[in-house]
């Protein structure tokens, strides 16, 4: 029995009635096309209102064209796009992949797939078939020739047409579990990749850990960021299944024009002291990994670390203004070092108080993760909001840790250690997921995602 | 009558909707008249002109439709006198076996009116007035333990089976009803039986499960030659995942039947589902078998 069969007898007026109503929106829409040639309200085709509902969203009037190859479609792109448009989208093709040092947008989709095929070649028929969808999303196309046909379900999902591509990124990794005995690919295996270790204090819940391939998805906008997400999972339908997923969000261009460093959700700013990725020297040393690091599939791509840690923010807000600024060791309002006025002044660990103590905790966050400033990561966090703890009614709210690292266990596990052991904020905070994932190098055109491994 | 028929279903039986007018208790051996008037009518910018001829097809799935209902009528009366003799243990043993001939041809009595709700609406369906069919059997006798105050119920069950079987020779089907009836079928596991919302008092979801499935798996049979010709490489996908499906569904079959949705981890319904999922989007692109 379908559910929406309950309303017995009232079907055929509420149909008639809201066919009417198409009408009149046909009818009212084809006025505004007061250019159009044979704007006679009632010859208006569908594919005349999506161009209008596609004004500005340039997904929808290419789209609605039936746009296949995914080349074609970026000549198209091309030769429509204004400058507006150019800079909202992230090109998909390159040397590395985007995502890892492109600016972070204002949110996040991310997914763990577990791939359940055995046989390689649908991994990387999966592959293939994602970095087309892939490299059509960001450009803001519809995906697939289907989105006309009546007699078939769209191949698009359709909820990100006539939006902006919102410079949206797509990066792909995988997990230790990708090189397992299934798809003859574990001699390929990074020699040291693995999961993480257990760190003190870590309360890892099964369902935030792991995955077979590791998705970030981060767009200016969540139902953009959100649509190619969904379409990645159902292209993967029969070859993988979603592990987990995690939505995030940073505070939007909107509210902060000037771009300043975010803020977590415990008030604090987060990832000042990130190094600068437009120094290609620097990101070479501390996040790129180099093909003579081996194994050479993994040259030009990066180790990201995800964790999943939850805030115990309503325990966080009772502690005091003092307690909290000793905690982060900086000052909450400007993001300075304690007793520095500017975010960006110089952390100085070995100032003393009058009394002769450290300015900064040495148990503070920033006296841990600085350490001697010479082991550093691409931080690339994104607070989330995921409802209520069904058990004590608190906020299940904290921070998607992602970072991206050229050596796992050198930069982030050196540093992550530290932290479990002594970190003031441990108080605070409880590492509920953890996940690892060797993220391939970019793509060229004509290639596909992972293509250096296969 | 077109839209009556059509509207409840949605975009699944659009096929219907230019079909089926005044061609009541005619033989079952009707040509399957109106595929291309459908096809025409429903697109707005292919013509359905190349469409292959499926009147072998659709004759094919008549006569399955129709051997199913016969025994689903059969089954049903069997049900009926067990519940009317007050033979608890019998009813309840007969009761998930006679549903299964209802559920593989489900798209096809949703097309029926009043039908679907009359033998198959579960408590909160419909107003608690008019709820009657085969699940306000079943609350009474596994909530209740009994069979009392079912007589009425009981009769009114077997006549509306009846009807089914009387009214099945006027549904018009085509080609486009089978594909997007095969989807139906699928997305009712997906909604209602893996989650075993259907069967909340006897917990036999996976006999409606298995019935779902079988009645998809039908129409991807006797469509399978045609779609072969079309998009070889989507019918080997869809037969494929039929075989995942059944397998994973194997584990579960007790004799004849199958084990209480009760005893199903978490884990293996979310397997389940994955893997309903996983065939129902090829599935979903069957339509184009219909030329287009």
């Amino acid at each position: 029995m379908k559910g929406f069969k309950r309303q017995k007898g009232q079907e055929k007026p509420q149909y008639a009635e809201s066919h009417n109503e198409q009408d009149d929106l046909v009818k009212k829409d084809a006025k505004l096309v007061e250019d159009k040639p044979s704007g006679k309200s009632k010859s208006v085709s569908r594919r005349d209102l999506l161009k209008l509902a596609g004004v500005g969203g340039l997904g929808l009037l290419l789209g609605g064209g039936g746009v296949g190859a995914v080349l074609s479609a970026g000549q198209r792109l091309e030769s429509m796009m204004t400058d507006a448009d150019t800079k909202d989208v992230i090109p998909f093709y390159g040397k590395h992949q985007a995502g890892i040092v492109t600016p972070a947008q204002d949110f996040i989709c991310f997914a763990a797939f577990d791939l359940t095929t055995s046989d390689k070649e649908q991994v990387r028929s999966l592959f293939k078939a994602w970095t087309e969808a892939s490299a059509t999303m960001t450009s803001g196309v519809l995906l697939g020739n289907d989105n006309e046909n009546l007699n078939l379900p769209p191949s698009d999902t359709g909820e990100a047409a006539g939006l902006s591509p919102s410079r949206t990124t797509i990066t792909f990794g995988v997990g230790p579990s990708f090189f397992d005995g299934r798809y003859g690919l574990a001699g390929l295996k990074p020699a040291g990749f693995r999961e993480l270790p257990r760190f003190q204090g870590d309360a890892l819940e099964e369902q935030w850990c792991g995955g077979d391939i590791g998705v970030q998805v981060c767009a200016n906008d969540l139902q953009v960021a959100f649509h190619a997400l969904r379409n990645l999972a159902r292209i993967a339908r029969g070859t993988a299944v979603l592990r987990w997923t995690q939505e995030g969000f940073q505070r939007t261009a909107q509210a902060d024009p000037a771009g300043s460093t975010p803020r977590n959700l415990l008030g604090f700013k987060d990832g000042t002291g990130n190094p600068d990725t437009s120094k290609a020297d620097e990101m070479n040393r501390l996040v790129w990994t180099q093909a003579s690091d081996g194994p050479a599939w993994m040259g030009d791509g990066s180790y990201m670390a995800v964790r999943r840690v939850r805030m115990r923010v309503e325990v966080w807000d009772r502690s005091t203004l003092g307690d909290q600024e000793d905690t982060f060791g900086r000052h909450r309002s400007s993001g300075a070092p304690l007793g520095k006025v500017k975010e960006f002044d110089k952390l100085d660990l070995a100032a003393k108080n009058p009394e002769g103590k450290p300015v900064t905790p040495p148990t503070s966050h920033v006296a841990l993760a600085h350490g001697d400033g010479s082991i550093n990561i691409l931080r690339r966090s994104y607070s989330y909001s995921s409802g209520l703890d069904k058990q004590t009614g608190q906020l299940d709210a904290g921070l998607l840790f992602i970072s991206y690292q050229r050596d796992l266990f050198k930069q982030f596990v050196h540093i992550q250690e530290k932290l479990a052991r002594n970190d003031k904020l441990n108080e605070y905070i409880v590492h509920k997921g953890s996940a690892v994932f060797a993220c391939f190098p970019g793509v060229s055109q004509g290639g596909y995602i992972g293509d250096t491994l296969f | 009558m077109k839209l009556r028929y059509a509207v409840p279903a949605g975009v699944l039986v659009s096929s219907i909707l230019f079909a089926g007018c005044g061609q009541t208790g005619t033989a079952t051996q009707q040509p399957a008249a109106t595929t291309k008037d459908a096809g025409a009518t429903t697109q707005t910018t292919t013509p359905a002109a190349s469409a292959p001829n499926f009147d072998q097809a659709v004759t094919a799935y008549r006569t399955y439709a129709i051997e199913q209902c016969d025994t689903f009528v059969k089954k049903t009366e069997e049900f009926t006198n067990a519940v009317k003799a007050g033979e608890l243990d019998k009813a309840k043993a007969l009761y998930a076996p006679a549903r299964m001939y209802y559920e593989r041809i489900e798209p096809i009595a949703e097309a029926l009116g009043d039908l679907d709700p009359n033998i198959d609406a579960r408590d909160g369906d419909v107003d608690a007035a008019d709820w009657r069919g085969f699940h306000r059997i079943e609350k009474t006798l596994w909530e209740e333990n009994t069979t009392k105050g079912m007589d009425e119920f009981s009769e009114r069950l077997l006549s509306d089976a009846k009807l089914l079987r009387a009214k099945v020779e006027t549904v018009n089907i085509d080609a486009s009803l089978m594909v997007t009836g095969a989807v139906e079928l699928l997305n009712e596991v997906s909604t209602s039986k893996v989650t075993g919302e259907e069967e909340r008092y006897s917990h036999t979801d996976l006999y409606d499960f298995a019935a779902n499935v079988e009645g998809a798996q039908k129409i991807y049979d006797i469509l399978k030659t045609d779609l072969n010709q079309k998009d070889a490489a989507l019918e080997k996908q869809i037969g494929e995942r039929f075989t995942a499906l059944q397998q994973e569904l194997a584990p579960f079959k007790d004799g004849e039947g199958y084990v209480s949705y009760t005893k199903l981890k978490p884990e293996e319904v979310k397997k389940l589902s994955q893997n309903l999922d996983a065939l129902a989007e090829p599935l979903s692109q069957m339509g184009k078998l219909l030329g287009v």
